[in-house]
């Protein structure tokens, strides 16, 4: 097997990662809390950092009208699904193809985690922006339009009395050293490829 | 030629000053020498160094303070209703203080101990003693809550008590005053030959401290006052002092105190406890309250127990042995090492140390004196390890640091004082504010005490502090022991009298200290678990309403259909998961306290309304923005109507 193409099995198998660490974490920190409310978003579950971290952030955010964060999102199902149908499109490039389908890979991932993350922004304004019209405390920005409480997609940012941080975790990681190796993979094999034809 | 002599004598005095200045000014600074203030400054956000649990005496209460900084930080109820907790007073908690006299809401909490693994203090439970209706405690370090109490039958005064054997085997309860055994009617003036002592030896379980009475040693009349085991090369036996050896029954102030001797006690309670093993004592009827506080179901249940094994010492021999001590002595303090028994006789001038391997080689060689009621006598000389001589004034109790030093207080000279072990000298001494009594430096009943405070425990402060009327606080005092010489540190008022403490390393309980129940564990038969299940049920004319809180409402918070005579019971789940977020509740005119509900926990509280109308109820903890707004009604028609039972939240009842 190819040089090329091990890089290419090794980055089709990392997405897989997804499955075992978290993809991002979202952080609210505040005087009250000296220990952070976090919530970590796996590809198929949102979880606690801390025990009832969950729950907590739902009881803090009623008071401005949000909705509980659900149990499952469809995204939870589209997922997963996505990551193996690609990672199995990924093994038989990484079997069959050349450095052109490699190639085809990486841009495949890129677009479909964009895709992703566009969706999880839709996702986390949806949840900041539609508050229940009853909500105890309404608030306003300087402009008089009614203040949302969407977290940061990537970042740091104060809400209210909260810091809100929201960052990668080692899943995303995984994702991202696949993608980025597949880019490695067409690169070696697009150069091996060349060399015998220039003797 | 006077006015020379004027200015010289001005010149001469501001000389003086300056220069006495300077002297202060210079003892007083120098980089390495730190201020008492910083010592025991424990900056805004830190944590303290250690735990101290104090006891509180006739407050019936045990409280949970830091060291060095002298901060409280939760007063435990024990033996006495606690309003603010609504211990005694809800549903969960009213059998813990059962008794065979019935429900008894106060006591006169004493001598707490700290549990022990090989000789050392592990920080799981503290215990203990209830003195005026006999009573041990065992308090989980986990929770900070009381979470057994066992009544002790045949004990009267349970004075000489709570200390625990060095692995945790039993919890010691000792008699102060000698009665009847079994109880009768007979003369007061018959005392002498036919009262007598028990010392009860409760064995606990090691995984979960449940606590059951092993054996009672019923001893000869005297007064047992105060006891340790023994540790190191004494463990397998325990010390007790005895007062009023004259048996007197009246003006004991004058009748106990005429015997030049009284007695240490030393029991080999491995010898009996083989002896029990194999079947020896007798079960005597007997009736007395054994009360288990269950995590799970939040909940205390109230047993009575219906006999007791007693023991008679002259039955097992070579089991007990009196050791002449002078003078009505009150601690029995034994050092980390366990050869040193140190009876501090409180009427004497001296202060009386006896040997371990000293009594052994008496007891060896059959050095015996005389007997008390068959109870062999062994002679003062030969198991006398050696004597303070004359280190003050009305010696009560003594600690150790572990490294070879003792430190007794003295109530009527009202000081503590140094002293070395086996040479006997005294060291140094600091004046206490006033009239000591006990003293605690952190694992000082153990072999590995940490030796760096020792708290001193004071019954009188008069000027000390802020006048307060007639009542004036008590205090106690923090000393640092580090040096040769001991510094005093701090002044802190106490709750209650502070009569003795337990202290250990907070790292030892810090990190198992619960922050909240886990509502899944929640075991109790009226939880609600969730706001869908909350419910109101009617039962002939009791009610119980099942509800819940979380921020910031109850659930239901309209409740119709309550009649007058009903009994009502509030079952109330608090459904936060959160650290330090309870709920409190309190009802208009019902003749209990509040519920202070913790995370997790349910707890109940009784309400009998008498009249009709819309009474409302509300949340008593500040616990979230929205707290002035939790709140509910509940309207209680006459008792013949007809309004249904129906209930609600966020809609109005139809």
């Amino acid at each position: 097997m190819k040089r090329s193409n091990i890089i290419m099995l090794i980055a089709a198998l990392l997405p897989l990662g997804l499955f075992f660490f978290p993809l991002w974490k979202i952080t609210l920190e505040a005087p009250q809390y000296p220990t952070p409310l976090g919530m970590y978003i796996h590809i198929n579950d949102f979880s606690d950092v801390h025990p009832h971290d969950i729950k907590n952030i739902n009881l803090m955010n009623h008071y401005v009208g949000m909705k509980y964060i659900p149990e499952a999102i469809p995204e939870f199902k589209i997922f997963p699904i996505g990551i193996i149908i690609t990672t199995v499109i990924g093994l038989i490039i990484a079997f069959k193809g050349n450095y052109k389908w490699f190639l085809f890979w990486f841009v495949l991932m890129v677009v479909l985690s964009s895709a992703g993350l566009y969706d999880f922004y839709l996702w986390e304004h949806n949840y900041g922006h539609d508050l229940d019209p009853k909500a105890i405390m309404k608030f306003t920005n300087p402009d008089g339009s009614v203040m949302g409480f969407q977290p940061p997609l990537f970042g740091s940012k104060d809400i209210l009395n909260f810091r809100a941080h929201s960052y990668p975790r080692l899943g995303a990681l995984f994702l991202g050293l696949g993608i980025a190796a597949s880019f490695i993979a067409y690169l070696i094999g697009k150069k091996n490829t060349k060399k015998p034809m220039a003797m | 030629m006077k006015n020379i002599l004027r200015s010289t004598i001005a010149l001469l005095s501001v000389l003086v000053v300056f220069t006495s200045c300077d002297n202060a000014s210079k003892s007083n600074s120098g980089a390495l020498s730190s201020s008492a203030a910083e010592k025991v400054y424990v900056a805004p956000g830190e944590h303290d160094e250690f735990y101290a649990f104090i006891s509180g005496g006739f407050s019936g209460q045990l409280s949970v303070y830091g060291l060095p900084s002298g901060r409280l930080f939760k007063v435990i109820p024990v033996f006495s209703q606690d309003a603010e907790k609504a211990y005694g007073y809800n549903e969960e908690t009213k059998p813990m203080l059962n008794t065979s006299h019935g429900f008894v809401p106060w006591d006169d909490s004493h001598h707490p101990d700290i549990s022990q693994t090989n000789g050392v203090v592990d920080g799981r439970w503290v215990f203990i003693n209830g003195n005026n209706t006999p009573r041990i405690a065992r308090i989980d370090l986990s929770t900070f809550e009381t979470a057994e109490i066992i009544e002790v039958p045949n004990s009267a005064g349970n004075h000489s008590s709570s200390f625990v054997t060095e692995n945790s085997e039993y919890v010691v309860a000792g008699t102060r005053f000698s009665i009847p055994i079994p109880q009768k009617d007979m003369p007061i003036k018959d005392y002498k030959g036919n009262f007598k002592g028990a010392l009860s030896f409760i064995s606990i379980d090691p995984e979960h401290g449940h606590m059951d009475i092993k054996f009672q040693l019923i001893m000869p009349g005297f007064d047992y006052d105060l006891s340790h085991p023994g540790r190191g090369k004494s463990h397998g036996w325990f010390f007790f002092t005895t007062y009023n050896t004259e048996e007197a029954s009246t003006l004991m102030e004058v009748n106990a105190s005429q015997n030049d001797k009284d007695f240490i006690a030393a029991v080999n309670w491995k010898k009996i406890e083989e002896y029990v093993n194999n079947g020896g004592g007798t079960m005597m009827p007997a009736n007395y309250a054994h009360n288990v506080y269950d995590e799970a179901t939040h909940s205390a249940t109230s047993t009575m127990k219906d006999e007791v094994r007693v023991v008679n010492p002259l039955d097992v021999p070579g089991a007990v042995y009196f050791l002449p001590t002078p003078k009505s002595p009150h601690g029995c303090d034994v050092d980390p090492s366990g050869e040193y028994i140190v009876g501090n006789g409180k009427l004497s001038a001296n202060l009386t140390v006896h040997s371990f391997t000293k009594m052994l080689d008496a007891i060896a060689n059959n050095k015996v004196a005389g007997d008390a009621y068959g109870i062999p006598i062994l002679n003062f000389e030969d198991v006398l390890a050696g004597v303070v001589e004359q280190p003050g004034l009305g010696p009560l109790h003594t600690e150790f640091d572990g490294k070879g030093n003792a430190y007794t207080t003295f109530f009527i000279s009202s000081e503590v004082v140094k002293w070395k072990l086996g040479s006997w000298e005294v060291v140094d001494r600091q004046p206490c504010y006033y009239s000591v009594g006990h003293l605690m430096i952190p694992g000082g009943n153990s072999q590995k005490p940490f030796g760096k405070y020792v708290l001193a425990m004071n019954k009188i402060t008069k000027d000390r502090y802020l006048p307060t009327g007639p009542e004036v606080t008590q205090s106690a005092q923090l000393y640092d022991i580090s040096g040769e010489k001991m510094e005093l540190l701090l002044d802190f008022p106490t709750v209650g009298e502070p009569h003795y403490a337990a202290g250990c390393p907070a790292d030892l309980v810090k990190p198992r200290s619960k922050k909240l129940f886990k509502l899944e564990d929640n075991k109790h038969p009226y939880a609600t678990l969730n706001e869908a299940d909350t419910k109101v049920v009617r039962d002939g004319k009791t009610v119980h309403i099942y509800m819940t809180t979380i921020r910031s409402h109850f659930a239901p918070d309209n409740i119709e259909g309550i009649k007058v005579g009903d009994k009502v019971y509030f079952h109330i789940t608090n459904l936060e998961q959160d650290y330090d977020v309870p709920h409190g509740v309190s009802m208009i005119g019902a003749n209990t306290s509040e519920l202070l509900i913790m995370p997790g926990q349910t707890e109940t509280f009784l309400w009998e309304p008498k009249k009709i109308g819309v009474w409302p109820f509300y949340c008593t903890d500040f616990c979230s923005a929205l707290h002035q707004e939790m709140q509910g009604y509940v309207r209680v028609s006459p008792a013949n109507s007809n309004t249904p039972l129906k209930w609600s939240l966020g809609e109005d009842i139809e």
